[in-house]
């Protein structure tokens, strides 16, 4: 399915290829009780044909981030430090005109409320085959029948007939694949999918996340999946990135950060699922709520919540930095790297790295394996 | 089981609405439910939207009255009670919404909140001591502090302002709460603290809960038995491990397939994804509702509605699916198949 070896149509990433590096995006809003950090120190990477799921509570600045990264964020809102590296060009760096042109055919994003995403004045077919009128120049008959290849990709039934229709025409699942095929209809490098199945039906939202994979493997996009359903990010992401606050706690592969998780939060989300616990019993869940963007604490902006606080957390920011391995010893003969499942005697001790795994933690080795 | 605390027999309730494609006007929101619930019991109500779930709440709420069947509480109908009667069934089963505070007046504090029920209730705590009292000890029960009551709704985070629903809920000093998508708009760490008061509350008080949530992950936890709704009928019931392990109704085998699983080893797994759209509950399928998304279906269902059926689950429990052609139970389990009208 993912192989290097996958031919390659021009315009088109390599599987795995990086599409997308973010490093240390900021974001602030002025409000009228002053200027707050609602992004902070974000870092991430997208790969082709990849899924990146990020993922956080409301509130935690996902959002946000999504619309930093396409350059459609709210007037109150500036973009106040860091990289956007799609494709190798910095996204940060250019004028918005030259960003539109840039970005416009690379970058597809879809939102979670279609209904008020579509104008309502518009037939979907003007609206799906505006991209191609103002990429590629294609006058009005042409583009609609673009606009018709694109509703049958993204599976709407009889498109022929239905592209003359209104957006309150059709059901909320057919909504949303309607604004993933204007987001997709220019075969964009890079997808954005901001909460795109929260307020479906788990059947639809199935039917939606089957599109999505369909799709990202057709055209070897990179996916970037907001959500704050951990069950969708284990079901559909190869990475995730724990957002708290603004700021992006953890990130790896998304079976090894859910397995064994380096930062607090991260753990303490994934014992708030009612999963693996018998009916009825506790819960545990995160004592209290996350700090209001006016009153973010200096130092790391998990404390008020966190079980492991001391001192220095109070102090120094944690940065996000790559998990130095426990020792080998410690870990389960299941869980040692292969070759060192037999005599891990002799590797004693012996520090292995993670790749892609970091954690903005003082004390990321001393949480506990769940 | 014993004796149910309330049970419902075939409730059916229409609304008049404008014509369909078809020329219906009549939609049946429920079309012969029947479900019982214990005293202590959570019921869990799922399926998609549109199904009627919040419409059979509001029936059993009396907010509805239904063209048909029957409710009973205690060996008691109480759509044939009137008066005082009438009043003092209503104060035994109340209702938490998603967001209790959507429809209510932003300028009540919480203490006004959680007391305004008194206002039709009055011999409940008559002097103002005991009121004052009760709002306390209510706050007290739900995790807030005395001094809250003073607070405007605004004032309160999601998770606080769903205690404060559950409070007021419980100023009646109900038998049954109908819970419609009680934590569905909070945050997952949030959840897990109002899942947990939810079971404390039940564990002291012996309450009833009626639970509906799309979330299956949730009703899992919480549920005794459910109840599996499409199109205004319930076509699958059972106890909670029966019906999530051992799915017997093709509709139920893939709400639960669909519904996404946190898995930590990152196996991905196959999955039953329905293709189509739910039919409009105006003009449902001849025969079996779910044959048009059925990947099952034969001509029968087309032609005849399947009458419910009724198996022994191993528990002793029963089991009841609306499916000519149920799906097998795994092997070891007992149960003969019996048909019941
Ligand atoms: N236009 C705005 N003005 C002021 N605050 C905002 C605005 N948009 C978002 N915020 C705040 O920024 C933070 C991050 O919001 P958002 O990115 O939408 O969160 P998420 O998508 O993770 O739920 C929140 O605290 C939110 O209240
Ligand atoms: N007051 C009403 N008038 C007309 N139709 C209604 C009314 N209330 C609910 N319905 C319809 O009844 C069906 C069931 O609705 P509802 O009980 O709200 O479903 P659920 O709670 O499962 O989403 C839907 O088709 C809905 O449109
Ligand atoms: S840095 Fe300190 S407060 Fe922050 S998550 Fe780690 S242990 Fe907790
Ligand atoms: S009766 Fe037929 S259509 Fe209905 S669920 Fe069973 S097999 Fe499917
Ligand atoms: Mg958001
Ligand atoms: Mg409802």
């Amino acid at each position: 399915m993912k192989t290097a070896a996958q031919s390659v149509l021009p315009g088109q990433s390599r599987a795995h290829e990086v599409v997308l590096s973010v490093r240390a995006l900021a974001v602030d809003i002025r409000t009228h009780r002053g200027t707050v950090r609602a992004v902070n120190d974000v870092n991430f990477e997208a790969r082709a044909g990849e899924t990146l799921a990020l993922l956080g509570e409301s509130g935690c600045g996902k959002s946000m981030t999504a619309k930093a990264l396409a350059g459609i964020m709210d007037p109150v809102c500036d973009l106040a430090g860091g990289e956007v590296v799609l494709n190798g060009t910095d996204l940060a760096a250019l004028t918005p005109k030259e960003r539109l042109k840039f970005a416009g055919p690379e970058l597809g994003i879809v939102f979670q409320d279609a209904l008020t995403a579509l104008n309502p004045v518009y037939t979907v077919g003007t609206q799906l085959g505006e991209a191609f009128r103002i990429h590629r120049g294609l006058g009005a008959k042409e583009a609609k029948v673009q606009a018709i290849e694109l509703m049958e990709r993204v599976g709407i039934p009889e498109p022929e007939s239905r592209v003359n229709s209104y957006p309150h025409q059709f059901s909320g699942g057919m909504r949303q694949r309607i604004l993933i095929a204007m987001a997709v209809a220019l075969n964009p490098r890079l997808l954005i999918a901001d909460e795109p199945t929260t307020a479906l039906d788990v059947t639809v939202q199935a039917q939606i996340m089957q599109l999505l994979r369909k799709l990202r493997e057709e055209g070897q996009m990179a996916v970037v999946l907001i959500t704050h359903d951990l069950a969708v990010v284990a079901e559909e992401a190869d990475s995730v990135a724990v957002m708290y606050a603004g700021n992006v706690v953890e990130c790896g592969p998304v079976s090894e950060v859910f397995s064994d998780p380096r930062h607090p939060y991260t753990k303490g989300l994934l014992e708030s699922v009612p999963v693996h616990v018998g009916r009825g019993a506790r819960l545990l869940s995160i004592a209290g709520s996350p700090p209001e963007l006016h009153d973010i604490p200096a130092g790391c902006v998990y404390q008020s919540r966190c079980p492991l606080v001391q001192d220095i957390c109070r102090s120094e920011r944690p940065q996000l930095l790559p998990v130095t391995d426990r020792p080998v010893n410690d870990r389960p003969v299941d869980d040692r790297p292969v070759d060192l499942q037999d005599d891990a005697d002799d590797y004693a001790g012996a520090l292995l790295s993670r790749p892609g795994r970091a954690a903005a933690c003082h004390f990321s080795e001393e949480i506990n394996n769940v | 089981m014993s004796e149910p605390l309330l049970q419902v027999d075939g409730l059916c309730k229409t609304f008049h609405v404008a014509k369909s494609a078809r020329g219906n006007t009549r939609l049946k929101a429920l079309d012969g439910i029947n479900l019982t619930v214990g005293r202590g019991e959570t019921l869990g109500l799922v399926g998609e939207s549109g199904c009627g779930k919040s419409t059979l709440a509001r029936t059993l709420m009396m907010l509805e009255t239904p063209d048909e069947g029957t409710v009973t509480f205690e060996g008691t109908n109480p759509f044939g009670l009137r008066g005082k009667e009438l009043l003092s069934w209503r104060r035994r089963v109340q209702m938490v919404f998603q967001d209790p505070f959507a429809s209510l007046n932003a300028r009540m504090n919480a203490g006004d909140i959680v007391s305004e029920p008194w206002a039709t209730h009055r011999n409940l705590y008559p002097s103002s001591r005991e009121r004052e009292a009760r709002v306390r000890e209510l706050l007290h029960m739900v995790g807030l502090r005395p001094s809250d009551a003073r607070k405007s709704p605004q004032e309160f985070s999601g998770g606080q302002r769903q205690r404060l629903g559950i409070a007021r809920a419980l100023a009646l000093n109900p038998d049954v709460i109908i819970l419609d998508e009680p934590v569905s708009a909070l945050d997952l760490s949030v959840q897990a603290q109002i899942l947990n008061l939810l079971n404390d509350l039940q564990q002291e008080l012996g309450v009833s809960y009626i639970f509906i949530s799309h979330d299956l992950t949730v009703v899992r936890h919480v549920a005794d038995r459910v109840a599996v709704m499409y199109l205004g009928r319930i076509i699958e019931t059972g106890a909670t491990e029966e019906v999530f392990d051992h799915p017997r109704h093709p509709y139920t085998a893939a709400l639960m397939s669909a519904s996404p699983k946190l898995d930590v080893t990152g196996v991905k797994r196959d999955r039953i994804v329905l293709q189509g759209e739910l039919p409009s509950p105006l003009d449902p399928p001849s025969g079996c509702r779910f044959r048009t998304r059925c990947w099952k279906a034969q001509d029968i269902c087309a032609e005849v509605a399947p009458e419910p059926r009724v198996t022994a689950a191993p528990d002793g429990g029963l089991r009841l699916a609306e499916c000519h052609f149920p799906l097998e139970t795994v092997k070891g389990l007992t149960g003969a198949t019996a048909t019941a009208g």
